[in-house]
């Protein structure tokens, strides 16, 4: 597997300055992160690199992209996603939203719904699960709630390590204050969402893990009903962070599904 | 000198057991374990002891409140204060204080604080606080906007209270149609604003712009310096200098009439671990976006479970009591030890946490007897001694705006 060259530049949109990383060649993909934010290198974004020109911006206040004091929704988010690729000049690229990000990428996808053709939502959040809530990170540290998404626990401690960083906390914490600025009430959900997802004609892969105890299935679900072109498949084998867990399957996934 | 009598509440009979078995005493603590008979008797125990301090010579009563955890039997600061103005003759009723992010509608409060002073006949002393972390997630309050809505409520009900109405609120947090409360403040401009806190700087430096009154809560003599540097300091930037009237103290305070028996019921204080707001895990105490991002390492450590409370450090029974931040023993031994806090800190109020805990309702009474008829007689004498003057007395404004609105007044 060649080595990809990762670019990162600080890009202005609107007025509110993102930090973006950019690397691989082919179809291009805007990889939407996590509330937990991102790291910096993954071998599932080297992954989907190798066939795919891959932008994942960090969202407004995560990660390195400074806190915009304005921002107050995943909407707002999206619409800066949504002027980011205009700017870049990027044509009509598969949105790939994980988790947090799927909600983002559902936004996006609802803003303009005949110019999107491809998304792709990992255990998304941002509908009401019908059964069951979405794992609240309010009431459980950020270690608990980073590893509640993994099914197997010892990928955890190899990533993060079993004691992670001073920097990696204060990482996850400016993830979650700005997460608690756009989705605290009602928490990571829009009730509109599912209204508006009828009217999006994208092709849509919605993912499901097989063990996710952070989203319940019945999100994913709900996503594959009102999407009207949409499946759902389920990923084996991981939890709600199934791109730490099964990198090379969901980025394998996720290629044959853009290219088909 | 300003003297207060305060108690947490305690919901002293719940069952221990089952805050051993989960490990916390709060937010996530299941009230099945909340038995309303107990709390029946328990709400009326505190009241007859708020009468019975008014009784014994105190100045004020101070009284708070916190949600879901049997520390504190307070849910609405209100309520008590309601009772209060009508139960009580002469007391200043001393809200330290309504937790203003945890309400959505300021102007509510407004309404109600002006009541409660009008059916006190002018005794409300209106504190404003932020909520602890816990609190947020109690009631829903969005912790990165803590702060925020602290302040805008407070602007928000300032002008209720001063500007007649009716007017409107855009604000960012808050947005009234109609500003026009047909309840206002028998004290004008408005009722006292004192604000209670421990280290939180930004809140130091936020009641000496304004010029209200800080009231330490039962921090180490030390830190309380440090707190009255931070205070001066801020006061001097906006050109006025601070007098006792502009300092409080909170301090656990219990009074028998042996040192033995007085020790041993002060260990009560401890009865959670020693944690003021119940055993808690960390993330509750310390939701993202509540505690200020100049101390967010120091926080995430402690969320994270790998550091101490950076704003509450653990100490043993026996370091409080040589620290002086737990006074107990008879009168004399009380005095003497409350004079040196007052000589080092030189406060011009001062709140006795008087019972806590398990105390036993006679044990609470004696103490309240012994703290009004024979302690604080003789800490005003020390008052007068080391000229130490509430803001009553002090006749101090109400605030600086306040103060130089009356200047200008003046001036034409």
């Amino acid at each position: 597997m060649p080595t990809i060259q990762w670019t990162s530049n600080t890009i202005t949109v609107a007025g509110t300055e993102l930090h973006v990383q950019r690397g691989g060649t082919g179809t291009p993909i805007l990889l939407l992160h996590r509330d937990i934010g991102t790291l910096e290198s993954l071998p599932f974004y080297d992954a989907l690199a190798q066939r795919h020109d891959v932008i994942i911006p960090h969202h407004p206040g995560y990660g390195k992209s400074p806190r915009p004091e304005w921002v107050g929704s995943t909407r707002d988010i999206a619409t800066l996603h949504r002027a980011l690729l205009g700017q870049l000049g990027v044509k009509d690229a598969t949105l790939v939203g994980l988790g947090f990000g799927g909600w983002i990428g559902a936004e996006m996808a609802t803003y303009a719904p005949y110019d999107t053709s491809k998304i792709v939502l990992l255990n998304p959040m941002g509908v009401k699960p019908p059964n069951g809530d979405i794992l609240d990170q309010a009431l459980i540290s950020y270690i608990e709630y980073v590893q509640a998404g993994f099914h197997d626990a010892a990928v955890f401690d190899r990533i993060f390590g079993a004691r992670p960083s001073s920097e990696q906390l204060i990482a996850w914490d400016i993830c979650r204050e700005m997460s608690f600025r756009v989705a605290w009430r009602p928490y990571m959900y829009n009730d509109s969402l599912p209204h508006l997802l009828r009217g999006v004609q994208a092709k849509a892969l919605i993912l499901a893990s097989e063990h996710d105890q952070v989203v319940p299935r019945s999100a994913a679900t709900l996503y594959a009903a009102q999407l009207p072109n949409a499946r759902l498949q389920i990923v084996a084998n991981a939890g709600h962070l199934a791109e730490l867990e099964q990198p090379a399957a969901l980025a394998d996934i996720i290629t044959s599904f853009i290219a088909a | 000198m300003h003297l207060m009598y305060f108690t947490e509440q305690p919901m002293k009979d719940y069952p221990q057991d089952a805050g051993n078995d989960i490990g916390f005493t709060s937010l996530l603590m299941s009230n099945k374990h909340f038995n309303p008979v107990d709390g029946s008797r328990l709400y009326n125990e505190f009241l007859e002891n708020y009468v019975y301090a008014e009784e014994m010579g105190v100045d004020g009563i101070m009284l708070n409140e916190h949600h879901n955890a049997p520390f504190c039997m307070q849910a609405k600061a209100n309520i008590f204060a309601s009772l209060l103005a009508g139960m009580t003759k002469r007391v200043k009723i001393v809200l330290l204080g309504n937790p203003l992010p945890l309400n959505d509608n300021p102007v509510r409060l407004a309404e109600e604080l002006a009541m409660i002073d009008m059916i006190s006949k002018g005794r409300l002393v209106s504190g404003f606080v932020r909520g602890g972390g816990q609190e947020q997630l109690a009631t829903n309050a969005n912790p990165a906007h803590n702060r925020e809505r602290f302040q805008e409520a407070h602007d928000l009900i300032v002008k209720a209270w001063t500007v007649p109405g009716p007017h409107r609120w855009e604000g960012k947090h808050y947005h009234q149609r109609v500003v026009n409360p047909w309840a206002l403040p028998l004290q004008q401009p408005h009722p006292r604003i004192w604000i209670p806190g421990v280290i939180s700087q930004e809140t130091v430096i936020w009641a000496a712009r304004h010029g209200y009154p800080y009231i330490c809560l039962n921090t180490s003599i030390e830190d309380t310096k440090k707190i009255w540097a931070r205070y001066d300091q801020t006061a001097a930037e906006v050109g006025y200098t601070p007098g006792s009237e502009h300092r409080g103290y909170l301090i656990r305070c219990h009074v028998a009439e042996t040192e033995e028996k007085a020790l041993e019921t002060a260990r009560q204080y401890l009865w959670m671990d020693g944690e003021f707001t119940g055993r808690l895990k960390p993330v509750w105490a310390s939701p993202s976006g509540y505690f200020s991002p100049s101390s967010r390492q120091n926080f995430v450590e402690f969320v994270a479970g790998q550091s101490a409370s950076p704003s509450r450090p653990r100490k043993t029974f026996e370091q409080q009591i040589d620290d002086m931040q737990i006074v107990a023993g008879t009168p004399e031994q009380v005095v003497k030890n409350l004079r040196i806090i007052m000589r080092e800190t030189r406060p011009g109020i001062m709140a006795f946490w008087g019972n806590e805990g398990r105390m036993t309702q006679a044990d609470a009474r004696t103490s309240i007897r012994l703290l009004g008829q024979e302690v604080m007689p003789a800490l005003r004498e020390t008052a007068k001694e080391l000229d130490l003057k509430c803001p009553f007395e002090a006749n101090m404004p109400v605030s600086r705006a306040y103060a130089e609105a009356a200047r200008a007044t003046a001036a034409e």
